[in-house]
């Protein structure tokens, strides 16, 4: 605190004329929780892949191994290459259905089923002991047996997203029902309203926001157990296409279909955060 | 004609040690059009009483009338406005206000007319089409307070309405909230800990004891009305609160006490 005494005085006694005052840069951006001028906050985020870049091209340099460390231009060009004659788009087609088939599945079953979890207790106490059991249970180690009773087809890959969403997309459905607030409902009861009329004017709106979020960060896993089940068993897909890749020795090839995923999956979460600040302008805080 | 009324209402709560008398037989008549406030010790049940009357909680003993019926559901005659706000985010100011008319199928017009009118009365002007997180904190209660009204309740019920805001909101609420009182005569039952908050408001203030909560002073706020700010500084003030302090205190030992003990 004494240190600060005499700053703001040096601060008083010469007023800035026209030119702004300086705060230092330790003090400007060291400062815990204290926010950064925008232009640097993109600045930053795009010197990252910058630097990614550059250290890539320079490992890539010094190894000399088209195995060991393909260079950045060799991925974008085989990249470019898979597109026009290694029909990559035909697999990434196949991955994309099969997320959203089995995602879709998950979440429409998942979500009722959470929402009434939450809401009503003689739900939760049949449903949550083997969900939580099973939770803990990898998706993929029920690749195997799938495989066993299901076969090779796209029902097994389906099954795999879905065991790999469904559990934990209910248990976090669950926990947002649990977290309305007792007097929003209590409130409507006061002004007249029924159960029912509670129940879909009030509990539902109220958990929307927070379910598109947990679907926004479902998606996420479902693509890790998407890529398992396609490298174990399929003909087509990014999994089945990784696999190929690396039967032929081509590390370029998988670096390339691997940054495709993280790219989809950018695409995914814009357009999901997006809807969601359209479709709830009211909500306080949107997750980053 | 519409009072409430409190027969012999007894609340006890089962806790992993033992069960815990929240209410011991509490008895008490609010007439048409009173304002009665309750005050008391944090934890003394002055919560219960009043999700009691609102049907929330269905008292261990004892049963609450409202207008002579049975208050033992919650109805649109008996309109609550929580500390916590609780309004609908997803809702405009406007909307929220409605809310109760909307339920009850009130047209479109008619809900219109009517949530204007209480946002002109609650000084909302411009901020119909706002979501509460555009509120500050005074404003949100009013919207709520608002939210109450358009349902034209017999009675209101607020649990420490004013406890979340700031000392200066909290006195222009309080006058707000008088000046609202003086037009509809409303009959209210007004939960507080702020004994002053009691005084400038009530016609009559309950003192309620330590768990278990009982009445334990009844006191005839004979203060003129409309009351204004400048009588907060004035001897009768000042005789009322030292009376409803001595009492307040007393209880307030009690209960650091049976925390000790218990400890």
């Amino acid at each position: 605190m004494s240190e600060r005494v005499p700053v703001t005085q040096a601060a008083l006694a010469r007023p800035p004329r026209g030119q702004r005052r300086r705060r230092g840069l330790l003090r400007t951006y060291l400062t815990p929780k204290q926010a950064i001028p925008r232009r640097v906050v993109f600045g930053l985020g795009i010197g990252s892949f910058v630097v990614i870049l550059a250290v890539w091209s320079l490992a890539s340099a010094v190894i000399q191994s088209d195995l060991f460390a393909p260079s950045p231009t060799k991925v974008a060009r085989v990249w470019v290459d898979m597109i026009l004659h290694r029909n990559f788009l035909s697999d990434v087609g196949w991955s994309a259905f099969r997320i959203i088939g089995g995602f879709v599945i998950a979440a429409v079953m998942a979500v009722p089923l959470g929402l009434l979890m939450g809401s009503f207790e003689v739900v939760r106490s049949f449903f949550q002991p083997p969900i939580n059991f099973v939770r803990y249970m990898p998706a993929s180690a029920f690749i195997p047996l799938l495989i066993l009773l299901i076969g090779l087809d796209e029902n097994e890959k389906l099954m795999v997203i879905w065991i790999g969403v469904f559990f934990q997309l209910v248990l976090m459905v669950m926990d947002i029902a649990h977290r309305v607030p007792d007097e929003m409902l209590n409130v409507a009861y006061t002004l007249g309203a029924s159960r029912w009329k509670v129940f879909y004017k009030v509990f539902l709106p109220a958990t929307f926001p927070e379910v598109v979020d947990a679907l926004r960060i479902t998606m996420g896993w479902a693509w890790t157990y998407l890529i398992v089940a396609e490298i174990v068993s399929a003909e087509r897909g990014i999994g089945a296409f990784i696999l190929v890749s690396e039967r032929y020795l081509r590390s370029d090839a998988i670096i390339a279909a691997i940054i495709t995923i993280g790219v989809l999956g950018l695409i995914t979460d814009s357009v999901i955060a997006m809807v969601h600040r359209r479709a709830f302008p009211y909500v306080e805080k949107v997750h980053a | 004609m519409s009072e409430i009324r409190f027969i012999d209402v007894a609340m006890t709560f089962p806790t992993r040690h033992g069960e815990v008398r929240a209410l011991e037989k509490i008895s008490l008549t609010v007439p048409d059009g009173q304002f009665a406030c309750i005050v008391g010790p944090s934890g003394c049940g002055k919560s219960t009483l009043l999700n009691v009357a609102a049907g929330l909680v269905t008292p261990t003993e004892g049963e609450v009338l409202a207008d002579g019926k049975p208050a033992d559901s919650p109805g649109s005659d008996r309109g609550m406005v929580f500390q916590s706000y609780s309004l609908y985010p997803w809702l405009s100011v406007q909307r929220n206000i409605e809310f109760g008319l909307e339920i009850k199928g009130t047209p479109k017009p008619e809900r219109r007319r009517q949530s204007s009118e209480l946002i002109r009365l609650m000084k909302l002007e411009g901020f119909a089409d706002a979501y509460p997180k555009a509120l500050s904190g005074g404003m949100k209660q009013r919207v709520a307070i608002a939210r109450a009204l358009a349902n034209d309740p017999e009675v209101l019920l607020m649990d420490e309405p004013f406890g979340a805001l700031d000392a200066l909101t909290r006195q222009i609420m309080q006058e707000m909230l008088t000046e609202i009182w003086q037009r509809y005569r409303k009959t209210v039952l007004f939960v507080t800990h702020d004994i002053d908050e009691a005084i400038f408001l009530g016609d009559v203030i309950y003192v309620m004891t330590n768990r278990p909560g009982r009445i334990r002073t009844t006191l005839q706020v004979d203060l003129p009305r409309p009351r204004t700010f400048d009588m907060v500084g004035g001897l009768r003030f000042a005789e009322l609160r030292n009376q409803v302090v001595d009492v307040i205190h007393e209880e307030s030992l009690k209960a650091v006490e049976s925390e000790l003990t218990r400890a």
